[in-house]
C-alpha cells in the first residue's frame, strides 16, 4: 500500500496533523459563548458580565487562527504542495461556499417577500386571509410600510430611505467589480504594475462604498427614524443591507489581504487561486447588492 | 432462521388487524379516529379510513412478497444467486401503479378539502382567542353591547393533577364555561391568539386551526346532533400548554337562543354594577403557578 | 517536491496519545470521532427520552414540572437529530467514503477536523442551558415563534449561537463531501460506478447546502427580534409567525431527508451483500435519489397544514408530498427484488436492514397519511404525528446506522463483533421500538396532543405500553454499547472480507485498516 511514489506523480497532499483545526473551534466556541453574553447584557435580558471578556479573546483568537491557518495554506501552495488537483478541490469548495451563502441571502429575500405578498395585504383585509384584516381598524398597505399594523406598539419611521445615495453605491460596486476584472487579466497577463492599480481601485471603491453606506445607517437612525425596532421595512432594510454590508467589509479585508500577497510577489499568471477565490466572493456580494437594490430600495 | 422471522408479519397482521378493527368498545383503549358529528368530520374518517385500507394492502403485498423471498431464497436451503438485476418493463410497472393510486387518494382528498373552504353563510360567528392558558370566546354581533364575551379555562382542581385525590372522568378535560353553539346551524369560528400560537382543536367537529397571534383564521362547523364535545388546545403555547381543553356544548337551536339571550341579559347587568370586569362567566384563572 | 519539509508526512504513524485525536487530519480518526461523539448524544438524547417516558407512564405530575419537561421534549429533539443522527451519517461518510471511491483522504483534511470539534462545543452550550437561569430552550425543537422569541427563555442566546456553530460545521462537513465525491475518485470510479452509500451522500450533502444557511438566516432574525426589537416575527409591526414557519420548514423537511437519504444507501449496500445478488435497478436507485431530494424542496408546508393557508397552497403541497411516495416506493421495490433469487444468509446487519425496510415504510405509510391535508386536520400535532417521525427515524435512520455499524465494524476494528448478543440485541430493540411507537397510533388517532406532560384518563393504557417499549428500547442501547467496546477490544480476528457477499473497494483493504489508505489510487474494475 505504502509503495512509494515520490518522484513520479505527486501524491495528493494530506497535511500532517494541525493544531489550527481545534484552535479554530475552540475560537469559535468563544465567539458562540461571549456573543450571547454580551446580546443578553446589552439587551437587557439577563446581566451578563463575563460575556464581553469572553468575546474578545475569541475576536482575537480569530483573528490570529485565520491569519495563521490561511498564511499557512498559502505557504504550502507556494512551496508546491498542492498538486492540480487539491487546486480543484480548493476552487470547488470556494463554489460551494458561495452557494451556501446565497441560501443565507435567499432567507433573508424570501421573508422580504413572503410579508410583503402576503402577510401585509391580509393584515390590510385583503387576499386569502383578509378577515385578519379585523385586527387592524385602518391599517394600510404601503411599501415602504410607515405606518405599521399596530403603531401604538411598534412606531414605524418618518420616512423611507431615498434610492440616491443606493445608486450611487451600485455605480460603485458595478465599477469595483469592472477594475477587479480588469485586476484579475492583467495578472494573468503578468501585468505586476497594471495588476496593483486595479486592486488599488478595487479597494478604494469598496471603502467609498463602505463609506455612504456608514453615512446612509446614519441617516436613518438620525433623522429618518428607520431603525431596526421600526417595523418590518426598518428590519428587512437593515437585515438586507446590514448582512450585506458585513460581507462588503469581509470581501474588502480579502482584498487588502491579496494586495499584501500580491506585493509580496504571490500569484503567478497560470496559478493564483487565492486571487481567483477572492474576485469571485467579490463578484458574488456585488450580485447580491444587485439584487438587494431593486428589492430593497425600487420597488 | 425462519421461526425467528415470523414474528415480522405475525406482528404486523396483528397490528393491521388492531387497527382494523376499530371499534373503540373498550374506553381507554381507543384505536381509531372518531367519526365525529359533523358532516366533515365523518368525510375525513372515510377519508381516513380509505388511507388507511389502501396502505395496509400494500404494506401486505409488499412485506408478503418480501417474506416469501427471504423463506425461498435462504442461503440454508441451498438458493444459488441470480445476478440478474435489472428489468425495466417491472420498473415502469411500479412506478406507474403508485402513481395511480395516488390520484386515487388525491381525487376525494381534494373533493373534502374543497367542501373544508367552502364557507357557508353563518348566522352565529363565535371569535375564539387564545391566551397562556386559556381561551376566550367572543359572539359577534352588530354591536358591541350586544356581543357576548367569556374566558373558558381547565376546571380540573389542582390536586386531582397531583394525585391527591382520585381522577374524575374528564380529568383534563373540563371547563368552567364551555362554548356554547346551536346544532344544525352554520357557525363560522374565527381563531386567532393573543400572546404565542395556540391551535384550537375539537375532533369531532372536524376542525382543528392554529390560533396564530396577529392573524385570523377562519373556520366553520355545522353539527348534527347536540351533545358535549371535548378537545385540547393543540399547538405547544409554554408550560401549561396540556391545561387549556376545550369544551364545546351543542344545544338545540332554541336553547341555543335562549341561553344566548341570558348570556346578554347578564352582560348588560353586569355593565350597570360595572364592577365585574368581564362577564357573569369570566373568571379568569391561572391554573398552576 | 524534495525541498519540502515533512514531504515524507504521509509515512508516520498518528501522533500518540489523546492529542493524536485532537489534531488528527485522517478520515478515519474523525470518522471514528463523529461516531463516538453521535452515540454519547443517542445516549444523552435517549436519557431524555427516558424522562419523557417516565413521565407519561401515568397520569398526573410524577416525576417533572411541565416547564422541564417541555426541556426535556425540546432537548431530545434537538439533540437526537443534530447530535446524534446528523454526526453519525456525516462519522460514517468520513470513514467509508474515501475508502469507497479509492480516494487517500477527505479533500480538505483539516477542515474535516474543524467540522468534527466544532460539534463537542455547540453541543457543550446547548446543554449548558439546561442549568441556566430560566432553564434550557422549552419550545421543541421547531421553536416556533412568538413562542421561542418574546416568550422565550434568556437562555435562547445561547440556543440560537449554539445553533450557528453547528450549522456551520454541517456545512463546512457537506461541502467536503460534496468536494471528496466530485474531485477525489481513483480513474475508472466514474458516477454509475460508484456505491449507492456515496451516490445518497452526494445529494445528502447538496441538501445541506442548500438548507442550513436557511437555518442560520432564520435564527438570526430571531435572535434580532430577541435582542434588537426587530419585527420579523412580530404582527404588530408587520411581520408574522407564519413566516418563522415557512422559513423553519424549508429548512426543516429536507432537514428529515438529510436523515434518511444516507441510510437508504446503507441498506443498498447491506441488503445486495446478504442476498448475494448485486442491486436491483441500481440507475433507478440513483436517480429516485435525486427526485426525493429535489421533491423535497417543494413539500415544506405539509408541516403547517392547519396554520391557515390558501386553498391552492394546501392542495399544491398534499400533492407535490404524495408524489415523493413514488421515488421512495422505488427504493423499497428494488430492495425486495434485490432479495428475489438471491442467495440469503440473514446475519446481523441484514437483520437491522430487512427490519429497516418493514419499520421504515410503515412510516412512509403513516407518512402519507399525514399528507392528506384534510385528514391532516386530525392528526396534526397528535401523537400520530410522532409515532410517524420515530417510525422513520428510529428504525428508520437509527436502525440504519446500527446496520452499518455492525456490517463495517470488523473492517474497522479487525474483529469480528460477538454475533450472539449482537442478535439478542437487534431482537430487543425490533420489539422494544415497536411495542413505544406503534400504540402512538392509537393515542394520536384517540387525540392525544403531542408535548403534553400529562393527558386526559383515556390516554393511560398505551402510554404505559409505550413506556415500557421504550424502557425495553433503550436498555437494548447498553448492549449495543457494551458490544461494541467489546469488539474493539478484541475478538476473533476479522477477514479482509468477513462478509461473503460484500461488494465495494472498501473490502480489498484488509482488517483492520492501515492508518493510510489509496496512497495510489486503486485500479477499477
Ligand atoms: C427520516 C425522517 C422522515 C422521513 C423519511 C419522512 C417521510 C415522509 N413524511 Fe414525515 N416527518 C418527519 C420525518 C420524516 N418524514 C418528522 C421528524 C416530522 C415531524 C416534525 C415535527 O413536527 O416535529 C414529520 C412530519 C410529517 C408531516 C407533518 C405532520 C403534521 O405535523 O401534521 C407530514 C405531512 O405530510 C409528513 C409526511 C411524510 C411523507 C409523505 C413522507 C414520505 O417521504 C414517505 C414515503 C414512503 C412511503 C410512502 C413508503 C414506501 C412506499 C411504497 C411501498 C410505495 C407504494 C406506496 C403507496 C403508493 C402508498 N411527515
Ligand atoms: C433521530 C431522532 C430521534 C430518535 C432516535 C428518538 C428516539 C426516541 N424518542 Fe423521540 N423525538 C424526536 C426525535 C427522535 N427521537 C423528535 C424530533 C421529537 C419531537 C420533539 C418536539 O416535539 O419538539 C421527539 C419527541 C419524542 C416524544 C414526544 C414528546 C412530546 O411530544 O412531548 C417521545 C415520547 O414518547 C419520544 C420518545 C422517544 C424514545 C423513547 C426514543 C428512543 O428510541 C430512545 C432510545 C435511546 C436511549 C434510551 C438511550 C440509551 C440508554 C440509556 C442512556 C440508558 C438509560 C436507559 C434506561 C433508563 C432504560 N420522542
Ligand atoms: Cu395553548 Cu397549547
Ligand atoms: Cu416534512
Amino acid at each position: 500500500m505504502a509503495s512509494s511514489t515520490h518522484d513520479k506523480t505527486p501524491a495528493y497532499y494530506v497535511p500532517e496533523s494541525s493544531r489550527l483545526p481545534i484552535a479554530m473551534a475552540f475560537t469559535l466556541f468563544l465567539l458562540a459563548w461571549g456573543g450571547a453574553g454580551v446580546l443578553q447584557n446589552v439587551s437587557g435580558i439577563q446581566q451578563n458580565s463575563s460575556g464581553v471578556w469572553i468575546l474578545s479573546v475569541g475576536l482575537v483568537m480569530f483573528a490570529a487562527t485565520l491569519t495563521v491557518w490561511f498564511t499557512k495554506a498559502a505557504r504550502e501552495h507556494m512551496a508546491g504542495l498542492n498538486s492540480e488537483q487539491l487546486q480543484e478541490s480548493y476552487r470547488q469548495c470556494m463554489k460551494w461556499f458561495i452557494v451556501s451563502e446565497a441560501m443565507f441571502f435567499a432567507a433573508f429575500f424570501g421573508g422580504l417577500f413572503y410579508v410583503r405578498a402576503f402577510e401585509l395585504p391580509w393584515m390590510a383585509g385583503e387576499g386569502a386571509k383578509a378577515a385578519t384584516g379585523m385586527l387592524y381598524e385602518g391599517f394600510e398597505y404601503t411599501w415602504p410600510l410607515l405606518t405599521n399594523p399596530v403603531p401604538e406598539a411598534v412606531p414605524g419611521p418618518q420616512e423611507a430611505m431615498h434610492w440616491t445615495i443606493p445608486l450611487i453605491n451600485t455605480t460603485l460596486l458595478i465599477t469595483s467589480s469592472v477594475t477587479l476584472t480588469f485586476a484579475h487579466h492583467a495578472l494573468r497577463k503578468e501585468h505586476r504594475a497594471s495588476l496593483k492599480n486595479w486592486l488599488l481601485a478595487t479597494i478604494v471603491l469598496a471603502v467609498v462604498f463602505l463609506g455612504f453606506q456608514a453615512y446612509e445607517y446614519y441617516e436613518a437612525y438620525a433623522h429618518l427614524g428607520l431603525t431596526l425596532d421600526s417595523g418590518i421595512y426598518g428590519s428587512t432594510f437593515f437585515i438586507l443591507t446590514g448582512f450585506h454590508g458585513v460581507h462588503v467589509i469581509m470581501g474588502t479585508i480579502i482584498l487588502i489581504a491579496l494586495y499584501f500577497r500580491v506585493l509580496k510577489g504571490h500569484f503567478t499568471g497560470p496559478d493564483h487561486f487565492g486571487f481567483e477565490a477572492g474576485a469571485w466572493y467579490w463578484h458574488f456580494v456585488d450580485v447580491i447588492w444587485i439584487l438587494l437594490f431593486f428589492v430593497v430600495y425600487i420597488f | 432462521m425462519l421461526k425467528r422471522l415470523r414474528p415480522f408479519s405475525l406482528l404486523a397482521v396483528v397490528f393491521t388487524a388492531l387497527m382494523v378493527a376499530s371499534s373503540g368498545a373498550l374506553a381507554g383503549w381507543e384505536l381509531n379516529m372518531r367519526q365525529g358529528v359533523t358532516e366533515i368530520s365523518q368525510e375525513i374518517y372515510s377519508l381516513h379510513m380509505l388511507m388507511l385500507y389502501i396502505v395496509c394492502i400494500i404494506g401486505v403485498l409488499v412485506f408478503g412478497v418480501m417474506f416469501w423471498a427471504m423463506f425461498k431464497y435462504r442461503k440454508s436451503k441451498g438458493a444459488k444467486p441470480a445476478t440478474w438485476h435489472e428489468n425495466t418493463r417491472l420498473e415502469v410497472l411500479w412506478t406507474v401503479i403508485p402513481l395511480v393510486i395516488l390520484i386515487g387518494m388525491a381525487v376525494p382528498a381534494t373533493v373534502t378539502l374543497a367542501k373544508i373552504y367552502d364557507t357557508p353563510d353563518a348566522d352565529i360567528t363565535v371569535k375564539v382567542n387564545g391566551y397562556q392558558w386559556r381561551w376566550e370566546y367572543t359572539y359577534l354581533a352588530d354591536t358591541p353591547e350586544e356581543e357576548v364575551s367569556f374566558f373558558s379555562s381547565l376546571a380540573t382542581p389542582r390536586f386531582e393533577i397531583r394525585g391527591e385525590a382520585p381522577r374524575s372522568e374528564f380529568y383534563l378535560l373540563d371547563v368552567d364555561n364551555p362554548l356554547v353553539i346551536p346544532a344544525n346551524t352554520p357557525v363560522k369560528f374565527l381563531i386567532t391568539a393573543n400572546d404565542v400560537i395556540h391551535s384550537w382543536w375539537v375532533p369531532d367537529f372536524g376542525i382543528k386551526k392554529d390560533a396564530v397571534p396577529g392573524i385570523i383564521n377562519e373556520s366553520h362547523a355545522t353539527v348534527l346532533e347536540p351533545g358535549t364535545y371535548r378537545g385540547m388546545c393543540a399547538e405547544l403555547c409554554g408550560r401549561d400548554h396540556a391545561y387549556m381543553p376545550i369544551v364545546v356544548e351543542v344545544l338545540e337551536p332554541e336553547e341555543f337562543e335562549q341561553w344566548l339571550a341570558e348570556q346578554r341579559g347578564d352582560v348588560a347587568a353586569a355593565e350597570q354594577d360595572d364592577s365585574v370586569a368581564l362577564t357573569s362567566a369570566g373568571q379568569v384563572r391561572s391554573f398552576i403557578q | 517536491m524534495t525541498a519540502i519539509p515533512h514531504d515524507d508526512h504521509a509515512h508516520h504513524g498518528p501522533a500518540t496519545g489523546l492529542w493524536r485525536w485532537v489534531v488528527t487530519t485522517n478520515h478515519k480518526d474523525i470518522g471514528a470521532m463523529y461516531l463516538w461523539f453521535s452515540f454519547a448524544m443517542f445516549l444523552l438524547g435517549g436519557a431524555f427520552a427516558m424522562v419523557i417516558r417516565a413521565e407519561l407512564f401515568q397520569p398526573g405530575f410524577s416525576l417533572v414540572e411541565p416547564e422541564f419537561f417541555n426541556q426535556m421534549t425540546t432537548m431530545h429533539g434537538l439533540i437526537m437529530v443534530f447530535g446524534a443522527v446528523m454526526p453519525a451519517f456525516v462519522g460514517l461518510a468520513n470513514y467509508m467514503i474515501p475508502l469507497m471511491i479509492g480516494a487517500p483522504d477527505m479533500a480538505l483534511p483539516r477542515l474535516n477536523n474543524l467540522s468534527f470539534w466544532i460539534l463537542p462545543f455547540a453541543f457543550l452550550i446547548l446543554v449548558s442551558t439546561l442549568f441556566m437561569a430560566g432553564g434550557g430552550p422549552n419550545f421543541g425543537w421547531t421553536f416556533y415563534a412568538p413562542l421561542s422569541t418574546t416568550y422565550g427563555p434568556p437562555s435562547t442566546v445561547f440556543f440560537i449561537l449554539a445553533m450557528h456553530i453547528m450549522g456551520a460545521s454541517s456545512i463546512m462537513g457537506a461541502i467536503n463531501i460534496i468536494v471528496t465525491i466530485w474531485n477525489m475518485r481513483a480513474p475508472g470510479m466514474t458516477w454509475m460506478k460508484m456505491p449507492l452509500f456515496v451516490w445518497t451522500w452526494l445529494i445528502t450533502a447538496f441538501l445541506l447546502i442548500m438548507v442550513m444557511p436557511v437555518l442560520a438566516g432564520l435564527i438570526t432574525m430571531m435572535l434580532l427580534d430577541i435582542t434588537a426589537q426587530t419585527s420579523f416575527f412580530n404582527a404588530a409591526g408587520g411581520g408574522s409567525p407564519l413566516l418563522f414557519q415557512h422559513l423553519f420548514w424549508f429548512f426543516g423537511h429536507p432537514e428529515v431527508y438529510i436523515m434518511i437519504l444516507p441510510a437508504f444507501g446503507i441498506i443498498s449496500a447491506i441488503i445486495p451483500a446478504f442476498a448475494r445478488k448485486p442491486l436491483f435497478g441500481y440507475a433507478s436507485m440513483v436517480y429516485a435519489t435525486a427526485a426525493i431530494a429535489i421533491l423535497s424542496f417543494f413539500v415544506w408546508a405539509h408541516h403547517m397544514f392547519t396554520v391557515g393557508m390558501p386553498f391552492a397552497a394546501q392542495l399544491f403541497f398534499m400533492i407535490s408530498t404524495m408524489i415523493i411516495a413514488v421515488p421512495t416506493g422505488v427504493k423499497v421495490f428494488n430492495w425486495v427484488a434485490t432479495m428475489i433469487g438471491g442467495s440469503m444468509t440473514f446475519e446481523v446487519p441484514m437483520l437491522f436492514a430487512i427490519a429497516f425496510v418493514v419499520l421504515f415504510t410503515i412510516g412512509g405509510f403513516s407518512g402519507l397519511m399525514l399528507a392528506i391535508a384534510p385528514v391532516d386536520y386530525q392528526y396534526h400535532d397528535t401523537y400520530f404525528v410522532v409515532a410517524h417521525f420515530h417510525y422513520v427515524l428510529v428504525p428508520g435512520a437509527v436502525f440504519s446506522i446500527m446496520a452499518g455499524v455492525y456490517y463495517w465494524l470488523p473492517k474497522w476494528t479487525g474483529h469480528m463483533f460477538h454475533e450472539g448478543l449482537a442478535k439478542v440485541h437487534f431482537w430487543m430493540s425490533f420489539i422494544g421500538v415497536n411495542v413505544a411507537f406503534f400504540p402512538q397510533h392509537f393515542l394520536g388517532l384517540a387525540g392525544m396532543p403531542r408535548r403534553i406532560p400529562d393527558y386526559p384518563l383515556q390516554f393511560a393504557n398505551f402510554n404505559m405500553i409505550s413506556s415500557m417499549g421504550a424502557f425495553l428500547f433503550g436498555l437494548s442501547q447498553l448492549l449495543f454499547m457494551f458490544i461494541v467496546i467489546k469488539c474493539v477490544m478484541g475478538g476473533k480476528k476479522a477477514e479482509a472480507k468477513p462478509w461473503e457477499g460484500a461488494e465495494g473497494l472498501e473490502w480489498d483493504l484488509p482488517s483492520p485498516l492501515p492508518y493510510h489508505t489509496f496512497e495510489t489510487p486503486p485500479k477499477i474494475k
